[in-house]
């Protein structure tokens, strides 16, 4: 007895659906495990986990602050993962975004008005947009490989924003720390009360973000493009489509998408510039931008889930003295059963005896 | 017996070849003849039924095993190494604790012996397909097989290749070394074949001597049916509607082959058919004239426009309509639905299919009901994924996409590769339809029967040369082999 993958004919959408359930409830049921052998109680290490971050209304806003900017870099990264353009540099596009989009809070404080924090948000994005085109120039002129690249700009625009507020862009009156000036309210968006949540603007602009992407992606001839250049560029040009452009295109897109993460990350969250302005939000979009299926409902979905999944690391950390470590562990094992039974989706399992290998002889 | 998920492959099958006879095995595409082969040949089991070799029952459980026993196979895909020497890859094949020295000499004896002559010391990069083909039937012959599967051996070969490498088997055979030898093209049956099996949905379905048939009575046992002949009027050519006037491109790549000054003229209401063995320029010429890749301006013009620097979609949106010869991941994405693979061809023609920015799929679904309907493509679903219909259903959606537009200039490469002859039939028959209407139709194919079949005039691609394009009445077998051998480049 054992047993067997078979190829489905056709996708299976029911598991479309039920395949991220399933792997929720394998990951529920292994973390248990995981929190029993570290000798707790695992029932309430999955409360504490799962399901404290969802009790009360400070949680749940922490929840949302912390899938913002998942969810609007993840859906950049999707428009490039689908073309098939490998962008792991959304961490250093984040990182520019922030420091263009702060230019005018920190350089010109005085200008404050309705105008200011529109105007931020656009210089972020075109920030973000500029730098993600350096890897997608490269590639298209030298060929040289745009994961490399793109992620080597992170570490170049991390020490570049060191650079920033230790120096030029440092608070004179800051007692000397690496810090800039406190942005102006204007520079700062407001909260906007939801039954009994205050949620930040930003969660207004995920949301609408992730809307237009999903009629892009999905009604509109760009879409179309995208993801025929993706899964065969033989095809695409036949279209009459440029895969080059296309990979400018999804470059400067999903830079733009990160630059305006990070600017309102920065704005909202932290109030001024600081040498780290993000706990890793560029490369955690990319397994948002998976775990999503690159698409921009389920990538909403996902980085609630992931969100989740800190917050949850955090309250087992302080509640049940449990190692950050064991956090890790469970998401790893999150990110393993998703990607697992996302093998469902084309293929089915089947229980088969020992079939008689030896052909029957007269 | 072998079982493919639900479909069974070959069912009950029974096979005899004798030693010293070049044995047929005949049928459509998806016949179960590749199964069967793959099974002799150990690369599958049955799972059901007997193997015997030489009267003893024998299990083959690998390709190795097979090469043990005796039995060889020629694929009708080379597996060489293009920077490799004839000689080395000869010895890559050879047992682990083979004897490697005087190989070369071995090499050079076996080919002489055979007729199929082969320097050891060329790179495989500088040979001909044909001359390919000897390497892998000279490396074969090295194991010395008591039985040879050959799977279509002269689709890539020039008439007089085939002519040789006919005289090479049937040395073979009277050696007492046995042929399983399968092939689409039923004259060449006829003429070398002892005896054949015909198969059809999985079974044998005819065992016979294929010298008292005919071309019709062996195609009517493939088919089952009588194979439609397709109609053909007599057409009055037009004004002439795609030019190709001093077509120039240099090659792609290290193995790409460069287009040479050429010129051609398709004029409405005629086929103009360009033979040749494949790798000649066939897919750089599909490139240039689609717009895929671009040049001058005068050397591709459509209905007196220059076209040469516009892109793919500016020349459809002047009426031309292009069918490239790889239906998978060319002409159609494979995991894309078939209205989304209408989108592929038909958003720039201003149409509607794309309008504003957005995409309409409604639109694009009853195209696609439109063509099923037309051209009888066999599918589950409404709108399945391009990937899950088969070879032949995919080919005559593709085909049908553009031909229900109804192009003023059609340009179609192997429009009937790897089709079945009812699907084929319908196929050419569209295209000479197409063209009796008033459209310019260039058929790109090695397939000489169906040039034979539907061109009006005939031209042939010989490394990048294109010869000045005769009536097709005027042709004759031999003279496009002559001209496919390099003919063509001195005119």
């Amino acid at each position: 007895m054992h047993l067997e993958l078979v190829k489905r004919p056709e996708v299976s959408r029911v598991m479309m659906v039920g395949s991220p359930v399933l792997a929720v409830g394998l990951t529920v049921i292994f973390a248990a495990i995981v929190f029993a052998l570290q000798g707790k109680d695992p029932l309430a290490g999955v409360y504490y986990f799962f399901l404290e971050p969802l009790t009360s209304s400070w949680s749940i806003e922490q929840l949302i602050v912390k899938a913002t900017p998942l969810v609007i870099i993840a859906l950049g990264l999707a428009v490039c993962f689908l073309s098939n353009n490998w962008n792991i540099g959304a961490e250093g596009q984040l990182t520019v975004g922030a420091i263009t989009g702060s230019m005018l809070p920190v350089l010109v404080p005085e200008f404050a008005s309705p105008a200011t924090l529109p105007l931020m948000v656009l210089m972020g994005a075109l920030g973000g947009a500029l730098f993600a085109a350096v890897p997608a120039i490269l590639k298209t002129r030298f060929g040289t490989n745009e994961i490399l690249t793109s992620l080597m700009l992170v570490y170049a625009s991390g020490l570049f924003l060191d650079w920033l507020v230790r120096g030029p862009w440092r608070d004179p009156k800051g007692f000397n720390f690496p810090i800039t000036i406190a942005f102006n309210d204007a520079a700062i968006p407001s909260t906007i009360p939801i039954g009994p949540l205050y949620l930040n603007l930003s969660a207004f602009v995920a949301l609408v973000l992730v809307a237009v992407l999903a009629v892009t992606l999905g009604r509109t001839l760009k879409g179309f493009e995208i993801r025929v250049l993706g899964q065969s560029p033989r095809a695409g040009a036949f279209a009459g489509f440029s895969a080059r452009r296309m990979t400018l295109f999804a470059f400067m897109v999903s830079g733009a998408l990160a630059g305006i993460a990070g600017i309102l990350t920065v704005a909202s969250e932290i109030g001024k510039l600081q040498p780290v302005i993000s706990p890793g939000y560029g490369f955690t979009a990319i397994i948002v931008a998976f775990l999503g299926r690159l698409n921009p409902v389920g990538i909403l979905i996902a980085g609630l889930v992931i969100a989740l999944s800190y917050l949850g690391g955090e309250a087992i950390q302080t509640t049940m003295q449990m190692s950050s470590k064991v956090a890790t562990v469970v998401q790893g094992m999150l990110l393993f059963f998703v990607l697992a039974c996302d093998t469902l989706i084309l293929y089915r399992v089947r229980l088969v005896g020992r079939a008689p290998k030896e052909p029957a002889r007269a | 017996m072998k079982r493919f998920g639900a479909n069974t492959a070959n069912d009950d099958v029974s096979l005899k070849v004798m030693p010293g006879e070049i044995h047929a095995l005949l049928g459509e595409n998806g016949a179960g003849k590749s199964t069967l082969v793959k099974i002799l040949y150990g690369a599958l089991q049955p799972n059901e039924g007997e193997i015997l070799w030489k009267g003893q029952p024998v299990v083959i459980g690998s390709p190795a095993e097979a090469r043990a026993l005796g039995i060889g196979m020629v694929f009708q895909h080379f597996s060489l190494f293009e920077a490799l020497t004839v000689a080395e890859n000869i010895a890559l094949a050879l047992p682990k604790d083979a004897d490697r020295r005087g190989l070369s000499a071995t090499i050079a004896r076996v080919s002489r012996d055979y007729g199929l002559p082969l320097d050891p010391t060329s790179r495989i990069a500088d040979l001909s397909v044909g001359e390919r083909q000897r390497v892998e039937i000279v490396r074969c012959l090295l194991q010395n097989p008591q039985l040879v599967i050959m799977d279509e051996p002269t689709s890539v070969l020039t008439p007089q290749e085939a002519d040789q490498l006919f005289e090479t088997l049937k040395r073979l055979a009277s050696e007492g070394c046995a042929i399983l030898y399968i092939s689409h093209r039923l004259e060449e049956v006829r003429a070398i074949c002892h005896h054949a099996t015909i198969m059809r949905r999985a079974k044998v379905v005819a065992e016979t001597d294929p010298t008292t048939e005919t071309v019709g009575t062996l195609a009517r046992l493939m088919v089952g049916n009588e194979v439609d002949a397709v109609t053909r009027t007599k057409g009055v050519p037009g004004a002439p509607r795609l030019t190709l006037a001093g077509l120039d491109m240099p090659a792609l790549g290290a193995f790409g082959v460069p287009l040479r000054a050429i010129d051609l003229e398709v004029r409405a209401g005629e086929i103009v058919a360009i033979a040749g063995v494949a790798g000649n320029g066939q897919s750089e010429l599909f490139d240039a004239v689609s717009g895929e890749r671009t040049g001058r301006d005068g050397a591709v013009v459509i209905d007196g426009r220059p076209v040469g620097h516009q892109g793919v979609n500016e020349r459809r949106r002047l009426g031309a309509a292009f069918v490239p010869e790889e239906r998978l991941g060319h002409g159609a994405v494979p995991a894309l639905k078939l209205s989304e693979n209408v989108v592929l061809t038909r958003h720039g023609t201003g149409e509607g299919i794309a309008s504003g920015g957005f995409t309409r799929f409604g639109l694009a679904g009853r195209i696609v009901e439109a063509v099923t309907k037309r051209f009888d493509v066999r599918k589950g679903p409404a709108d399945p994924e391009a990937r899950a219909l088969s070879g032949g259903n995919l080919q005559k959606f593709v085909v049908g996409r553009e031909v229900d537009r109804t192009p003023g200039v059609l340009v179609v490469a192997q429009p009937t590769w790897g089709v079945d002859a009812g699907a084929a039939a319908v196929i050419r028959q569209a295209l000479i339809d197409l063209a009796r209407s008033g459209s310019a139709v260039l058929v790109i194919s090695q397939d000489l029967d169906e040039i034979f079949e539907i061109a009006d005039r005939i031209a042939v691609i010989s490394r990048g040369h294109l010869s000045v394009p005769k009536a097709a009445e005027a042709m004759t077998r031999e003279e496009i082999g002559l001209l496919m051998a390099g003919g063509a480049e001195k005119r």
